[in-house]
């Protein structure tokens, strides 16, 4: 019942923003702005541009970083997850810089790469990869022997066996790492135009922050998260347009 | 080792040629011996059994037969080939019925076609003539997790038939369908030994089901792993499919190999 799900989806933002309304109103805080209020900032900043300046200058880095750890991490991931030696080579890493406190290694990053792009990529890189390389390894080393088995006894060949069961196989917890990466990739993102330059959407918030601007500088995260969840949507129906089957989960009685 | 005893209907060997021959397999896991010293034959167009407790190696055999697996020491010949890896000749119905669940039946049925190479066209119409001839017809484009537990594994013998290998290998293949399923599906698999001129390999732990689908059954025994029996019942095969559970022969063979594995049983 596709409606019912849209319904109760309409139902959860409803609430969500009524809260943020009435929190708004209240007021918590004099630096909590309302909903109306932020979205009448955030139409204001559509109307006169001010928004897309912003995206042209924070998708940079983010598209980038993202397209790299969701290309790179699969491909890792992959590799780890078929090869034991890589697994000793590469997990360590990934499970290092996941753990790691990246606000605090942004100096560092800096120190090395400057203040331009490449900075702001690998902060986005170092929050998506992790989880993408990890989860790819992970559902890779759990294919179902028995799917292995069946191919090798149906005379598929190694490329045909990783191509055609080993990454369909893996693809729902490839597809939920990649909705974490990306979501993490988001963060990054912003994280690196508040702590390395303000620029983009970064540069909205501080700028807005500093001037006591708090509406602008709501509808700033706003649009941000609005985006994420747009861009994950688009994930899922490309997801299952491809592994229509999986929908279901696995095969079980 | 294997001291071959045939109590009931003693039939010479020379009678059947053999399409597969296992000689002398053994195979150990590290330091646990799964089989030791196997030998066996399978005559063609036939079905044999592989009958024994869990632990007696009965699917570390198949899957040696297969090719999936490499016997220690031994070799298995299919057809005068000796065997390296899985071919051609054999295929493979699984337990688990291993269908891919994001494939449709279609596409699952044609698996293997599609490993060979077969064109596109070629191989949907021959997937479609099995998926019909197991009596899936028009679920050709469900997904296996559409089907029910019985219906996934005509699925898995609809492919494994579609690649028309010589050698059937199935594994346990009914044991995860409800009781009324398994019996349909042994008597359309004496059907099929009858039609396709095919020789069938068939793991199970049923005695039941072991002598009612078998040409010959071979009885294993573990701890060594060994061919304790070879059994080959040959009244009842021709009275009919309702007829064979009221055999005085069938009933003589179930209890008679039940008194043979009842100490093999914790």
């Amino acid at each position: 019942m596709p409606n019912r799900a849209l319904l109760l989806k309409l139902l959860s933002a409803v609430i969500l923003f009524g809260a943020w309304e009435i929190a708004g109103r209240v007021p918590v805080s004099f630096a909590f702005p309302t909903f109306l209020e932020s979205m009448s900032a955030l139409l204001s900043m559509t109307l006169d541009g001010t928004i897309f300046d912003a995206y042209a200058e924070t998708l940079k880095p983010l598209a980038i970083g993202v397209a790299i750890s969701a290309v790179l991490g699969i491909a890792i991931g992959l590799w780890v997850g078929l090869s034991k030696t890589f697994d000793w080579l590469f997990s360590p890493i990934f499970i290092v810089m996941q753990a790691a406190p990246l606000a605090a290694l942004i100096p560092l990053l800096v120190l090395a790469y400057g203040i331009g792009l490449t900075s702001k990529v690998l902060v986005v890189c170092i929050m998506a990869m992790p989880v993408i390389v990890l989860n790819t390894s992970g559902a890779v080393r759990n294919t179902p022997e028995s799917f292995k088995e069946m191919g090798r006894s149906f005379l598929a060949s190694e490329t045909s066996i990783i191509l055609r069961i080993i990454i369909p196989a893996a693809s729902p917890v490839i597809f939920a790492g990649l909705r974490l990466g990306i979501s993490a990739g988001f963060i990054g993102a912003i994280l690196s135009e508040l702590k390395i330059t303000p620029t983009g959407v970064g540069d909205i918030i501080t700028y807005s922050r500093s001037i006591a601007d708090y509406p602008s500088m709501y509808a700033a995260i706003f649009s941000i998260i609005l985006l994420a969840v747009l861009f994950l949507n688009l994930l899922e129906k490309i997801e299952v347009t491809l592994f229509k089957g999986n929908q279901r989960g696995y095969v079980s009685d | 080792m294997s001291q071959i005893k045939e109590p009931l209907t003693p039939t010479p060997a020379a009678e059947f040629e053999s399409a597969v021959s296992a000689r002398n397999i053994s195979k150990n896991y590290g330091e646990v011996q799964a089989l030791q010293n196997m030998s066996l034959e399978f005559p063609r167009g036939q079905l044999t059994s592989l009958l024994g407790p869990s632990g007696c190696g009965k699917t570390t055999l198949l899957k040696i037969i297969a090719g999936l697996l490499e016997p220690t020491s031994g070799e298995v010949e299919v057809n005068g080939k000796r065997v390296t890896g899985p071919g051609p000749d054999r295929a493979f119905v699984f337990q688990d019925f291993a269908l891919l669940p994001w494939a449709t039946v279609l596409r699952n049925v044609a698996f293997g076609l599609e490993m060979r190479g077969v064109a596109a066209s070629e191989r949907e119409a021959r997937a479609e003539k099995y998926i019909k001839e197991v009596g899936l017809a028009g679920f050709e484009n469900s997904y296996p997790h559409e089907l029910s537990g019985g219906m996934r594994q005509r699925v898995g013998l609809a492919r494994a038939l579609a690649v028309d290998a010589q050698v059937l290998l199935m594994d346990e293949p009914f044991s995860a369908v409800d009781e009324q399923t398994r019996r349909k599906f042994q008597e359309d698999l004496l059907q099929l030994v009858q039609n396709e001129n095919k020789t069938f390999i068939f793991v199970t732990h049923s005695i039941e089901e072991a002598v009612y689908v078998s040409d010959q059954i071979a009885i294993l025994l573990p701890r060594p792993s060994r061919v304790s029996e070879i059994i080959r019942p040959s009244s009842f095969r021709n009275k009919g499919v309702d007829n064979i559970r009221r055999d005085p022969e069938y009933l003589d063979i179930v209890d008679e190999i039940w008194a043979s594995l009842r100490t093999y049983v914790e």
